[in-house]
């Protein structure tokens, strides 16, 4: 299967984007090679802006440029983008729910050998929980370009999160994705498993493993977890029996506490989440990391047959 | 729009408006007086002489924009565009008040003519900064004008904002200080001293002035060598009295953020009333 990571997707889109639309402008804080915002700045220097390492100021210079009319995608790493400007983001983006693009890269365990200080794994639950806030979160290139351009057209802020890591290419170019809706990957009846991200891959890895041993699982990519496909999630509580989160993220305030939300107010139902447990990570190859942290096919695969 | 108001003009108005800053911090029983006095010349002079803007059309795409940076003295700007009629002075006494327009810290989505939501401080001269790259891009010439506080560039985004500012020759933006030596817990000296403020932003690039932030004259003489000033953005250091206008608030830290009682309130408006006179 072809591998491509989601920020390369993303620094693609934006030169789309900007061959399309005027307005779009690009911000970045000194990342923009790692970010890839380097491709819209080669094919747009008059709208590309760096503004060094500096985060909280990269995120109030893009809301400037939003209440004038732009639309501004601000990138640095996701660790940075809501750990270092968070209040940035609260008070000049969010608040006054201005027009501005988070692409915010190398998010989660899967940064890989540069350590916990960059792995951004409670990033879901900062954006999550703000007010006036889309959260997308791709499960492979071709769905990270499609939100990117999907985020252009969205009036209001956005949080695009992306990977550093090559990732399986899940979705061929006809996919149709829509913001705030989920997509059925893999149709089952035992049990359901909610991923986004880069565990969508690992979750239909287990539930072909699950297949051989007699249990049925459904796959969906909640990749928009706010607003959140609550319908989706419903439908799937009461069409199977249990169901199963994945993400690369804490399991407090990511996609498993937005489902566990969602059944306990609505269908309570059995579910065990799948992330990162209230921890920091480390130094390491990312499939490392992902294996002694619990993210992989086979962790969900162990969590699926805990609840059957 | 700048030309041919008199200073007597001028300061009709800003006593109207202290006076509005009074009643209108009165009737919310919260808010702040000191850092609203202070401010008053500066706004006066922008929204009355130098912006080029249009109360009928708040979002006019070649406006002069303002940014309060330093947001907690949200009723100096409400009474300011109240009395250029971005809406109507009665709502004044909205104030802090459940289901006003008029929030303790400016909403840019509720009020006509608030240009940027702040009250978090520091993250006003970003906005600015962002807002001056689209006017260049545009190929548009208006200027942004920002007020911080001397309290406020304690905060380090105000000086990542100033390198950008500086790297980016911005000149079209122009930053008030408005510098009363007060913040909540004393002295701003004494809790944090920010100086010295002229070599700091020199040092960053900016072109600075020092000027009396009461004095008319003073205010659009600076203005005008802004105005001159070319491939860096300005930094205009006023001196100013923290509540000025009222006795028993110049100069008191006490006065930064509570309201005055029926008693004070009469006192403080009786005094405004002489000035003018």
């Amino acid at each position: 299967m072809e591998k491509i990571a989601t920020r390369n997707a993303y620094g693609k889109a934006l030169v789309e984007l900007g061959k399309v639309n005027e307005n779009i402008v690009v911000l970045d804080a000194d990342l923009a090679k790692s970010t890839k915002t380097i491709d819209f700045k080669k094919s747009f220097p008059g709208r590309f802006f760096d503004m060094g390492i500096a985060e909280q100021n990269l995120m109030g210079t893009a809301a400037g440029f939003a209440a004038a009319g732009k639309i501004p995608f601000a990138s640095t790493f996701a660790i940075f983008a809501t750990g270092r400007a968070f209040e940035q983001i609260r008070n000049s983006i969010a608040y006054p729910r201005l027009n501005v693009k988070i692409g915010a890269t190398h998010a989660g365990l899967t940064v890989g050998e540069d350590g916990a200080s960059h792995q951004a794994v409670m990033d879901l639950a900062l954006m999550r929980a703000m007010p006036n806030m889309t959260v997308f979160v791709p499960a492979d290139a071709t769905e990270a370009g499609k939100m990117t351009m999907a985020a252009a057209e969205i009036e209001g802020p956005v949080y695009l999160r992306l990977g550093r890591s090559n990732v399986p290419v899940l979705y061929s170019e006809d996919y149709n994705f829509v913001p705030g809706k989920a997509s059925v990957l893999r149709q089952g009846k035992d049990v359901a498993i909610l991923a986004c991200g880069i565990m969508v891959a690992e979750a239909l890895a287990a539930a072909e493993e699950l297949e051989k041993e007699g249990i049925s699982a459904r796959v969906l990519n909640i990749s928009t977890l706010k607003p959140l496909d609550t319908e989706a999630i419903l439908k799937a509580a009461r069409e199977t029996k249990a169901l199963v989160t994945a993400e690369e993220h804490s399991i407090i305030g990511g996609l498993g506490s937005a489902v566990a939300e969602v059944l306990a107010e609505n269908e309570p139902t059995p579910l065990v989440r799948v992330g990162v447990k209230d921890t920091f990570g480390e130094s390491g190859k990312a499939p490392e990391l992902l294996e002694k942290y619990g993210l992989t096919a086979g962790h969900i695969k162990a969590a699926v047959l805990a609840l059957t | 729009m700048s030309g041919n108001v008199e200073f007597g003009e001028l300061r009709r108005i800003s006593g109207q408006i202290r006076r509005d800053i009074i009643t209108m911090l009165a009737e919310a029983s919260s808010g702040h007086p000191g850092g609203s006095l202070s401010a008053v010349e500066i706004l006066t002079a922008l929204y009355f002489q130098e912006m080029k803007i249009d109360p009928a059309n708040p979002s006019w795409p070649a406006r002069d924009r303002f940014i309060l940076s330093k947001g907690h003295g949200a009723p100096v700007l409400y009474a300011t565009l109240a009395e250029k009629g971005f809406f109507p002075r009665e709502e004044l006494l909205t104030l802090r008040k459940i289901n006003s327009r008029l929030q303790g810290h400016p909403d840019m989505k509720k009020v006509p003519g608030v240009e940027m939501s702040t009250g978090s401080l520091g993250q006003g001269l970003s906005a600015a900064v962002g807002m001056a790259l689209a006017g260049r891009l545009d190929n548009r010439d208006y200027r942004v004008f920002v007020l911080l506080g001397d309290g406020e560039v304690q905060e380090g985004q105000v000086w990542e904002a100033a390198m950008a500012a500086a790297h980016y020759r911005l000149d079209r933006m122009i930053a008030f200080l408005d510098h009363n030596g007060l913040q909540i817990d004393g002295k701003t000296s004494e809790v944090m001293s920010p100086e010295p403020l002229d070599e700091k932003f020199k040092a960053f690039g900016w072109h600075v002035e020092r000027i009396n932030g009461h004095s008319f004259p003073e205010i659009f003489a600076a203005l005008e060598k802004a105005d001159e000033v070319k491939d860096k953005p300005t930094m205009i250091i006023a001196e100013t009295v923290k509540g000025k206008g009222v006795s028993f608030m110049e100069n008191q830290v006490e006065w930064h953020g509570s309201a005055p009682n029926e008693e004070q309130t009469k006192q403080a408006l009786a005094e405004l009333e002489q000035e003018v006179l």
